[in-house]
């Protein structure tokens, strides 16, 4: 980019310092703090790459959520920190594993510098054929068009990582209510903004499934401000994650991946092709998985931050 | 050397500086710390490679823009399980340790371990 030709080497620099300190500092909790501040300037440098769709989701998944999911975590486990750390590794383990993965840093980097010229690229295709999916951006075209396998799957994932968690409840409290409940002052900073941002952030979450199609944005930036929106709602104590086995929530969860399913399968017999779209239609198919794959996600993300079920139904 | 390439660069440290923490650090819930920035690296590279791929009006190469923000939802639900499963270690241990010796040195609280062997027992 040429508005600040130092840009990418300030940027480097900020992130390899992050780095660093995520992996050397002592304190969980300044770790994530930096992990936190790791993710916003990593966006900046998908920026930089010309990726606005990949920032989005980068500052709201891999900083926020994630953030946010290892903050919690290390405050439960603080307790254990200072046992853990007196049982690290000797000088010789850490010599050999710094070599091994100065090793690992160097072919990377000789990959990089010896990448093939001109490089080889799909965006000729994308662009001969982003016509038939009727939409503009090219990003949205590729998740939800061109390789929509990927993204199915990528539902079912999220499903799998979801049923791992729950699985984890003693039979006590199998199907309850999931994670700690949270308390917050009524009359607090905490409280007043879980009952003002979600209207806007709920806002914010349709412009950018409605943008989406033709500029930055989409379905999993929409439905990861959704995710946030109702999760800021639960540490505020305003709302409470559902009891697992609510039969509301399994429904939304496996809302989209059947969706996607379904529209696949009538591709197959419509257009040729598992999740083939006929010509003509592709807005009216891809409109009908990206919604029930947006409350999918969003339901899904929420119930993963929520965590495992920790507190029976009846109590 | 173009700013792209100095990225790929900056990625290639970013990745063994994960994959060192993710061998030194005692920690589960550091390690999983590690493992996120080590992914930070691979999916800068996959950025890298889709810049260098800049064609046609794109500023990238769409299909590794694409994989990247699946990749980064899958890495998400991953690191979500990894913490589930230190948590739940934790309760039934008391400790998040993952060395052998830790569970034997440690007494579990009282709920979670009568629990969890009433479980054993029905099972058995």
């Amino acid at each position: 980019m040429n508005v600040l030709p130092w840009a990418g080497a300030l940027v480097a620099v900020l992130l390899l310092a992050l780095a660093l300190w995520v992996i050397v500092v002592r304190s969980t909790f300044a770790a994530v703090v930096g992990f936190v501040a790791y993710g916003i300037i990593l966006s900046l440098v998908w920026m930089l790459l010309h990726a606005p769709d990949i920032a989005l989701t980068e500052v709201a998944i891999g900083s926020g959520l994630t953030g946010v999911l290892l903050l919690g975590a290390g405050s439960r486990l603080r307790g254990t920190e200072g046992n853990e750390n007196a049982h690290a590794p000797g000088a010789v383990v850490r010599v050999v594993a710094a070599l091994l993965c100065a090793a690992v840093t160097v072919g990377l980097g000789l990959a990089v510098l010896l990448l093939p010229e001109p490089a080889p690229s799909l965006a000729p295709l994308v662009a001969a054929n982003l016509y038939r999916t009727e939409l503009g951006n090219p990003v949205t075209a590729v998740l939800i068009a061109f390789r929509a396998t990927d993204t199915m799957l990528e539902v079912v994932v999220l499903l799998l990582a979801l049923v791992g968690a729950w699985s984890l409840a003693p039979d006590r409290v199998w199907g309850g209510y999931p994670g700690l409940r949270h308390h917050a002052d009524p009359n607090g900073m905490l409280v007043y903004a879980a009952r003002r941002l979600p209207p806007l952030g709920i806002v914010v979450a349709l412009y950018l499934f409605y943008a989406g199609s033709n500029s930055p944005g989409g379905e999993f930036q929409s439905a990861t401000v959704l995710a946030a929106m109702w999760l800021l709602a639960m540490l505020a104590g305003v709302t409470h994650a559902p009891p697992t086995a609510a039969l509301r929530v399994r429904a939304l969860l496996v809302m989209g991946s059947t969706v996607f399913l379904v529209v696949g399968i009538v591709g197959m017999f419509t257009a040729g092709a598992f999740l083939a779209y006929p010509a003509g239609w592709a807005k009216v198919f891809i409109l009908a998985i990206e919604v029930p794959v947006t409350l999918s996600i969003a339901v899904a993300l929420g119930m993963l931050m929520a965590g495992a079920p920790e507190r029976p139904v009846q109590a | 050397m173009t700013e792209t390439t100095l990225l790929g660069l900056c990625a290639a440290v970013l990745v063994g500086l994960g994959l060192f923490g993710l061998i030194v650090n005692p920690q589960p819930l550091r390690k999983v710390l590690a493992f996120n920035v080590l992914g930070g690296g691979v999916f800068m590279l996959f950025g890298v490679v889709a810049r260098r791929g800049a064609a046609m009006g794109f500023g990238g190469d769409p299909v590794p823009q694409g994989l990247v923000i699946t990749g980064l939802v899958v890495s998400f639900a991953a690191t979500a399980l990894a913490v589930a499963l230190i948590l739940r270690l934790h309760a039934v241990a008391g400790t998040a340790s993952l060395r052998a010796d830790a569970l034997d040195a440690t007494t579990a609280p009282p709920t979670a371990a009568a629990d969890d062997a009433a479980a054993v027992q029905r099972l058995t």
